[in-house]
């Protein structure tokens, strides 16, 4: 028993130091900074545009779990969803030169890009899908973006926990060609859990950067003033921005 | 001639300190999914081939569960634990330390020696032959840093996203993300299997020399 408190002990003074640290201007700093030089790295080494892996069909898991927001709790929504989503629009907005407003059905008209990729929770757990849509990089293109945007935001009609879901990614990651608004999940379309009727596909990315009820793509040169200010639902609550570690 | 060269203190102690903040970040994080698999995928714990219990709050880091905060720690310390594993490497082979202490010949791979040492350690007969460690000591060392920490950088670049277009082959010889996530695990408990032995072995054998040695370099 006394080895066991022993190492209570010494667990405890682990726990109680690293907190000090985490509570120091400079702790904190490098705790914030780690996933900036993870990200350099992993540009660093490879091509901007490496694309993630994609799988046989044969490969796809028998479901696809949902998770986070499994629904939108609004009257709108129900009835949006039981009109196969006639009146959804996914506004494009920010600095662009020309903003646009698309109906599922301008959509579905764009050239379509269809990946069969795995997605990783930050949990830990992954399911492999099929996914449908057309390039973000196109929209992005059809939108002209000014020189000054930097970010793409992604708007959402789902709320959790009461807060509005939103995300972002940088300009790499949003022209990268496996960037996709996908409307179609293993051939059907989106079902509701996994974010009926549009959500973003960043597959070198952990799951919370694929926004879900896609409602609107913003493109900003700042992400101060947005939310709470750190690029995303997740982020405002302590989580890594750059979501590819 | 010191025992320990300044390389091999520096990086000991700040290697310890990676393990133990890596260790402890990794229960917090094995907790928000307490679930292995094989393959490229998984997510429902009836898959499972393992499902590992709650860590309690004394053995995580941070010491309540935060997934977000947990993976900060984990995603800084990662850059020590692998920068200076890249260092002490260069500098053992740099400095003869690998070949003299760690590395073995095929003549030394006999029963009879094995045995032996087996025999002198289960007699906590800790006497060193001259100028060197004894087998067991060279296996146990040469696994440590051949290959656990090796591969405890290996797979956790592997289970990270933004690594998968880089390390594609890699994953897929190992069976797929969710066998890397479980290897990570594994390993993360064999390197803890190795620090309980070898902290007990100091603990057996002249502990304050040891650990005075390993501080200010010691005698050979």
């Amino acid at each position: 028993m006394k080895r066991r408190s022993l190492l209570v002990g010494l667990g405890a003074a682990a726990v109680a130091g690293c907190s000090r640290i985490a509570d120091s201007g400079p702790g904190a700093r490098a705790l914030a900074a780690a996933e900036d030089w993870h990200r350099k790295a992993q540009r660093l080494f490879a091509a901007r545009t490496a694309l993630a892996p994609e799988y046989d069909r044969a490969a796809i898991s028998p479901s696809f779990r949902g998770n986070g927001s499994l629904t939108v709790d609004t009257d709108a929504y129900r009835a949006s969803l039981a009109s196969g989503f006639a009146d959804w629009r996914l506004n494009v907005r920010g600095l662009v030169r020309h903003p646009l407003s698309l109906s599922m059905d301008n959509i579905r008209r764009l050239p379509q890009r269809t990946q069969v990729t795995r997605h990783d929770c930050v949990e830990g757990w992954s399911a492999i899908g099929e996914w449908t849509g057309p390039q973000l990089g196109l929209i992005l293109s059809a939108a002209q973006l000014l020189p000054q945007a930097k970010y793409v935001v992604f708007r959402c009609a789902d709320r959790l926990r009461g807060a509005p879901y939103y995300e972002s990614i940088d300009l790499i990651d949003a022209f990268h060609p496996q960037t996709i608004v996908a409307h179609r999940l293993n051939g059907e379309p989106l079902p509701e859990r996994n974010g009926a009727p549009l959500r973003l596909r960043v597959e070198r990315q952990l799951g919370y950067k694929h926004a879900k009820y896609l409602t609107a793509i913003e493109a900003v040169a700042s992400l101060d003033g947005i939310g709470g200010g750190a690029g995303g639902y997740w982020e405002d609550r302590g989580y890594q921005w750059y979501a590819g570690v | 001639m010191t025992r320990h060269a300044l390389s091999t203190r520096l990086w000991h102690w700040l290697n310890l300190a990676c393990v133990v903040v890596l260790f402890m970040s990794g229960l917090n994080i094995s907790n928000a999914h307490p679930h292995l698999y094989w393959g490229d995928w998984g997510f429902d714990p009836r898959d499972a081939w393992l499902s590992v219990p709650r860590f309690p709050g004394w053995m995580t880091i941070p010491g309540h569960y935060s997934l977000a905060a947990a993976r900060d720690w984990h995603i800084l310390a990662a850059w020590p634990f692998a920068l200076g594993l890249l260092f002490i490497w260069i500098a053992m082979l740099a400095n003869g330390h690998f070949r003299r202490d760690i590395a073995t010949g095929r003549r030394e791979w006999r029963w009879a020696a094995l045995r032996a040492d087996i025999a002198a350690h289960l007699r906590l007969d800790f006497r060193h032959r001259r100028g060197g460690y004894n087998l067991l000591q060279r296996i146990a060392y040469g696994i440590v840093f051949g290959i656990l920490l090796p591969l405890m950088i290996a797979t956790g670049m592997g289970i990270s996203p933004g690594w998968e277009p880089h390390l594609h082959w890699m994953i897929e010889s190992m069976g797929g993300r969710q066998s890397v996530r479980s290897i990570h695990f594994v390993a993360a408990w064999a390197l803890f299997g190795f620090v309980v032995v070898h902290v007990a072995l100091v603990l057996l054998s002249r502990p304050l020399r040891q650990v005075r040695d390993m501080v200010t370099g010691g005698r050979r």
